[in-house]
């Protein structure tokens, strides 16, 4: 079976799966309150995958992804409020007419997220150093400004009116669409460029790779992804707040990858879920749910500075062991350096 | 020009209170090459022990700490603070005996987090560090929101201010001399530590390469401890001196004014004293000339402007050195 093949089918089966629990999803058969975490959650997951592209496989320390998501969000929520709904409606505002519209609506959105992208990107990753931690920062400040004082998308009150489209499948197909972008990235010429910056840039700009060129385009690939997480958010509860895009989200997103490991997809995933989940959780105790954070996090870096799963990829450990299985060949494990810079020595993997 | 003096005074003193806290930023990135997030927050914790060493922690929390407070001074020291116990009268010796012990106590913070948070994470990526740091910035931004509430408070006045006419129309407030007076004294002051004695030079020669200070036989650990002592200790004197300013504190004050100090650092170049006072006064300056001339709504923007600009144009600051990296 050719791989083109098994690829559809997979798609296929994935879809399928989407639309099911979609369905399920709207037909009230679980709690309304339980839906909206699990939503949560995939736009969760849709912004730290973004993030760990350029955070944990390109090394580079972006702190303002709530910015980019910001742009993605408002840019899309203007285009849906002004046109959208007419464009919707034109086409008979039914199922058709609404996918149109969002699809149109997430491409505007993740467009505009990578223009903003390109703007912060080009000035600070022609630098090696911290400077895109210090823009990203800046940019995310500059931002909230600008949100809270632009009255044609509702300035400090916040955006409202946009049309809400609480849709799992769409969430979760944007979700699994970034996963399955970022993960081909990191597997390819391009992503292993791109993790010969993150180990050492110096030497990947000696073996030939143009690091500002691989740099810039990562950014901005994670930048229109954060956009599409944004639309996503614009479109789930039909308000947008700036305050909701401050610093602190930022830093929200970045402690759900550090949580999982940078460098890690499924760990990615999993702290996205997490993140979401906890602040529930911990409800009740609203008032120091930051302060645990907060020490967590910082003995976490402490203890485990390469996070839970560290760049443990969980796929590809067990696309190796079926492969192992299947061919019987004994598995060398390749020398990994993680992010505390120790390199390990190989090991051998037995798995008789 | 009555309007150009005024927002000049009013540029020179905020960016005065800036410079101070760009030193910390400046001090440790020279040392560490690490982007102290925290900071900010050092300065919050500065301005709220200000508070309290003036108004004291109220009566309930005193009887917790120690039974019956009002039987000796330091019961209704701790339970009035120095003013509100009658022991101290509003004046200038009171506004310094009140920033220098905030700043003791800002001092030993910077040093135990250095010593629990940072040097734990000295010996893995710079990363880590950051990350850390920034965990240490949440911790103190929502623990002070338990420790002292989240509502803003309002900070007694120290000293009696009054408004001062100038020539032009244009007027100063004492507070402003006060700041200004004090603010230059801490920078001279500093800049003395760093360049005419023995342990400023080892923080000089940390900066310029850590190993081989250690093979000169330098206590790196403990250097690095004090230039947190020292960094912190400005933070927490701005804190104050901004209390007397806008006598207003609240457990996020520290974030914004962190973030516009960093910047400060960034545009006088990251490493370099003088350059992160130049910094730290033409944010102000600038500041206050776009709330004065253009719009007040985009003053928080203008500092981050400032640096996207720079970082274009002179990556390595105003005063900084490019340094060409080597393998």
């Amino acid at each position: 079976m050719s791989r083109y093949v098994r690829n559809l089918i997979i798609a296929l089966v994935v879809l399928v799966v989407l639309y099911g629990l979609d369905v399920v999803f709207h037909g009230r058969l679980i709690s309304p309150y339980f839906a909206r975490i699990v939503m949560l959650s995939g736009i969760a997951i849709t912004l730290a995958v973004s993030l760990n592209l350029i955070n944990g496989f390109t090394g580079q320390f972006s702190i303002g992804h709530a910015g980019f998501m910001a742009v993605g969000a408002y840019s899309s929520a203007y285009f849906s409020v002004n046109y959208g709904v007419r464009l919707a409606a034109a086409m008979g505002d039914g199922t058709l007419g609404w996918i149109v519209t969002l699809l149109t609506a997430t491409l505007i959105g993740a467009a505009c997220a990578a223009l903003a992208g390109l703007l912060v990107g080009v000035p600070s990753l022609r630098l090696k150093g911290d400077y895109l931690a210090i823009v990203t920062l800046g940019f995310g400040q500059i931002i909230v400004v600008f949100l809270n004082n632009i009255e044609a998308i509702g300035g400090a009150r916040g955006y409202s009116g946009i049309p809400i489209v609480k849709s799992f499948f769409w969430i979760f197909l944007i979700a699994i669409l970034t996963i399955v972008i970022v993960y081909n990235i990191v597997n390819s010429a391009f992503g292993r460029a791109l993790i010969s910056i993150r180990e050492d840039e110096l030497a990947a700009e000696a073996m030939g790779v143009n690091t500002t060129r691989y740099k810039v385009m990562a950014f901005v690939i994670s930048s229109a992804l954060a956009g599409a997480g944004g639309v996503l958010l614009a479109h789930f509860d039909g308000y947008l707040n700036p305050k909701s895009f401050e610093f602190i989200k930022s830093f929200e997103i970045l402690i759900m990858i550090i949580l999982g490991g940078l460098g890690s997809i499924v760990g990615s995933v999993l702290g996205a879920i997490l993140l979401t989940i906890l602040p529930e959780a911990l409800r009740g105790f609203a008032q120091y749910r930051m302060v645990i954070y907060s020490l967590l996090l910082i003995i976490l870096m402490i203890t485990r500075p390469q996070g839970l799963l560290g760049t443990t990829d969980l796929f590809k450990k067990w696309r190796r062991r079926v492969r192992v299985r299947r061919e019987g060949e004994t598995e060398v494990m390749p020398a990994t350096k993680d992010t505390a810079g120790v390199t390990q020595a190989p090991v051998k993997k037995d798995k008789a | 020009m009555s309007t150009f003096l005024q927002q000049l005074i009013n540029g020179i003193s905020l960016g005065a209170i800036y410079a101070l806290i760009a030193l910390g930023y400046t001090m440790v990135y020279g040392i560490l090459r690490l982007i102290n997030f925290a900071h900010g927050d050092v300065y919050m914790v500065g301005a709220f022990m200000g508070y309290y060493i003036a108004g004291g922690i109220g009566l309930r929390g005193a009887q917790m700490l120690m039974g019956n407070p009002e039987s000796n001074v330091f019961g209704r020291m701790l339970a009035h603070g120095l003013l509100g116990g009658g022991i101290m009268q509003p004046s200038l010796i009171t506004a310094l005996v009140v920033m220098l012990l905030a700043m003791a106590i800002c001092a030993l913070l910077g040093v135990i987090i250095e010593r629990f948070a940072y040097r734990p994470v000295r010996k893995y990526s710079r990363l880590t560090a950051l990350i850390t740091a920034i965990g240490v910035s949440l911790l103190l931004e929502n623990g002070g929101q338990v420790v002292f509430g989240a509502d803003p408070k309002f900070f007694p006045e120290l000293f009696t201010k009054r408004n001062i006419n100038l020539f032009g129309g244009a007027s100063i407030n004492t507070a402003d001399i006060v700041v200004l007076i004090i603010a230059f004294a801490l920078m001279v002051g500093l800049q003395l530590v760093v360049y005419r004695t023995k342990t400023g030079r080892a923080m000089r020669a940390v900066s310029f390469n850590l190993n081989s200070a250690k093979l000169m036989g330098i206590n790196t650990d403990r250097i690095i401890a004090f230039t947190f002592a020292l960094g912190s200790a400005m933070a927490a004197a701005a804190g104050v001196l901004v209390a007397i300013r806008i006598p207003r504190v609240d457990p996020l004050m520290g974030i914004l004014v962190g973030l516009k100090a960093f910047v400060a650092a960034v545009l006088g170049g990251i490493g370099n004293i003088p350059g992160a006072v130049l910094g730290g006064l033409l944010i102000g300056i600038t500041e206050t000339m776009v709330v004065g001339y253009l719009s007040p709504t985009y003053k928080d923007a203008v500092a981050f402007a400032i640096l996207i600009l720079i970082l274009l144009f002179r990556p390595s600051g105003l005063l900084g050195s490019t340094v060409q990296e080597k393998v």
